[in-house]
């Protein structure tokens, strides 16, 4: 992997591969001393055009516990906008020596951009683009959802045979996205429930099913997991239903929904919730909310990501045949 | 091998005066199952070691030449459950050469406990050392040049026990 900007044209042993080196990650988070040796001496830029406090947050965890130097960019409040300004940027942080740039921006589109536009060296990892796509975010919640199902068992395994509600705001959401790929690419089978308002144009296309009412949904299904999305009121520029309290009656995962729902099955939500809103507290504070198993996983699988974007020979010159030598002999 | 393993696992009972305390980790790949024969052996000559396991310590995370090479796959650390502090570590590992996977165990341990001694079990020591480490307990000396390739089979993995010598 050179950069990891989305999860759609992800290999299936390429995510597994992800999710396997992850779950050695999460192991090493459970010693005494957990911070590991292995990005000495790189740079790891956040760069943020757009709020995010778990994100943020956990990239730079999973950085500094593989040793690697963090630089938080914040865009807020400046006039940072696509294009020109988005180069300059990115050149002042090649200029600087960053290794790894991991972007968030409102625009869909601009960590594709900072990949392939030849301003910089740097890995790009994308955190999160308009509507687009959260790639570390479903890497998470297939981790978070293979580990809840296979226990210790997890490593080498896909997700075949699981199957996913994945509730809400479809139409702004890009974990929605992100999720859709990667799940249906590891084998679960993927339903999108959400009002017609809310289902994206082009979604009769993808790789899943869709419906409209969410208690027929459960019964339907009995999914393994039920993924509640956050309402994106800051993208909404229309009225997508009447009220919230209307959405939260036909589309909330309130406590009936919960116990129709049953014990074996879990709740995700990627954070931030709207408590009362798309998911009621008692569904939020359950046995089987996963939200911040899902923060703690998050950890993990961006520390995996870090890892396998920047070890290896990246423009490695000269130290090729003595490097060869050494791994024969050591194995 | 079975025999030069199990002079290995005797010798580590007599320096270490029994079996007490004792704690068998294996690098993976192959190491990691060496390591499991050598506790294997070690149980079977001393009683009170019977059912001694083997952990497994992988060294990946904490090599010096992660950015010379393809990205690697971390394998899986097994710690005892006693932990490491206070005892004595064997480590176990399948060639050594250059002595730099022996380096990167030492760092790797350091961050898992403090052990009163460490001791390094290889099954083939080919020289080449490019630091100052050596071997407590060494299978075979195979005096090679760099040119050459030492590759340990093990049945386990690759369904015979040889050492192979690819020049």
């Amino acid at each position: 992997m050179r950069h990891l900007l989305s999860t759609r044209g992800l290999a299936l042993d390429e995510a597994v591969h992800v999710l396997d080196v992850a779950e050695e990650m999460a192991e090493t988070q459970l010693r005494e001393v957990r911070k590991l040796p292995t990005l000495r001496g790189k740079t790891v830029v956040n760069l943020f055009f757009e709020d995010s406090t778990r994100t943020r947050i956990s990239f730079e965890a999973a950085a500094k516990r593989l040793s690697a130097d963090v630089i938080t960019f914040s865009a807020k409040g400046s006039s940072v906008s696509k294009g020109e300004s988005l180069k300059d940027t990115a050149q002042t942080l090649q200029a600087i020596g960053a290794d790894a740039i991991v972007i968030r921006h409102q625009a869909s589109g601009a960590p594709q951009v900072l990949a392939t536009s030849g301003w910089i060296d740097a890995a790009v990892l994308n955190a999160g683009d308009g509507t687009h796509e959260h790639p570390t975010q479903a890497l998470l919640d297939a981790f978070t959802l293979r580990r809840r199902l296979h226990g210790a068992d997890s490593r080498g395994r896909d997700l075949d045979g699981v199957t996913v509600l994945i509730v809400g705001d479809i139409l702004h959401s890009r974990v929605a996205r992100s999720n859709l790929w990667l799940l249906s690419l590891l084998g679960a089978r993927v339903v999108l429930v959400a009002p017609a308002t809310l289902i994206p144009h082009g979604a009769h296309g993808w790789p899943c099913e869709i419906r409209h009412d969410l208690d027929e949904a459960l019964a339907e299904f009995r999914p393994d997991a039920v993924m509640m999305l956050r309402i994106q009121a800051e993208r909404m520029r229309d009225a997508y239903f009447p009220s919230e309290r209307e959405y939260a009656r036909q589309w909330g995962l309130d406590s009936a929904r919960l116990s129709a729902l049953g014990s074996a099955s879990i709740v995700m939500h990627p954070g931030p919730m709207n408590r009362g809103l798309e998911i009621s507290a008692a569904a939020a504070d359950s046995p089987q909310s996963t939200v911040l198993e899902q923060v703690a996983n998050g950890v993990s699988v961006r520390m995996a990501v870090l890892y396998l974007l920047l070890s290896g020979e990246r423009a490695a010159g000269g130290a090729g045949e003595r490097a060869q030598g050494e791994k024969e002999a050591e194995r | 091998m079975s025999r030069a393993l199990t002079r290995i696992a005797h010798e580590i009972l007599e320096s270490n005066h029994g079996a007490r305390d004792l704690v068998v980790l294996g690098i993976p790949t192959r190491g990691a199952v060496l390591g499991a024969r050598v506790a294997d052996a070690i149980g079977r000559i001393d009683p009170e070691a019977a059912g001694l396991a083997a952990g497994t310590l992988d060294v990946t995370m904490y090599r010096d030449d992660l950015r010379r090479q393809p990205t690697r796959t971390p394998a899986v650390t097994r710690m005892p459950e006693g932990g490491i502090d206070g005892k004595t570590v064997v480590l176990v590992d399948d060639v050594l050469y250059s002595g730099r996977t022996v380096r990167a165990a030492l760092d790797a341990l350091a961050d898992h406990g403090r052990p009163a001694v460490v001791r390094l079990a290889v099954l083939v020591d080919r020289g080449h050392r490019e630091l100052p480490i050596r071997a407590d307990f060494v299978g075979k000396n195979m005096p090679s040049s760099r040119e050459e390739r030492i590759n340990v089979r093990v049945a386990e993995i690759d369904g015979t026990d040889a050492v192979v010598i690819e020049s």
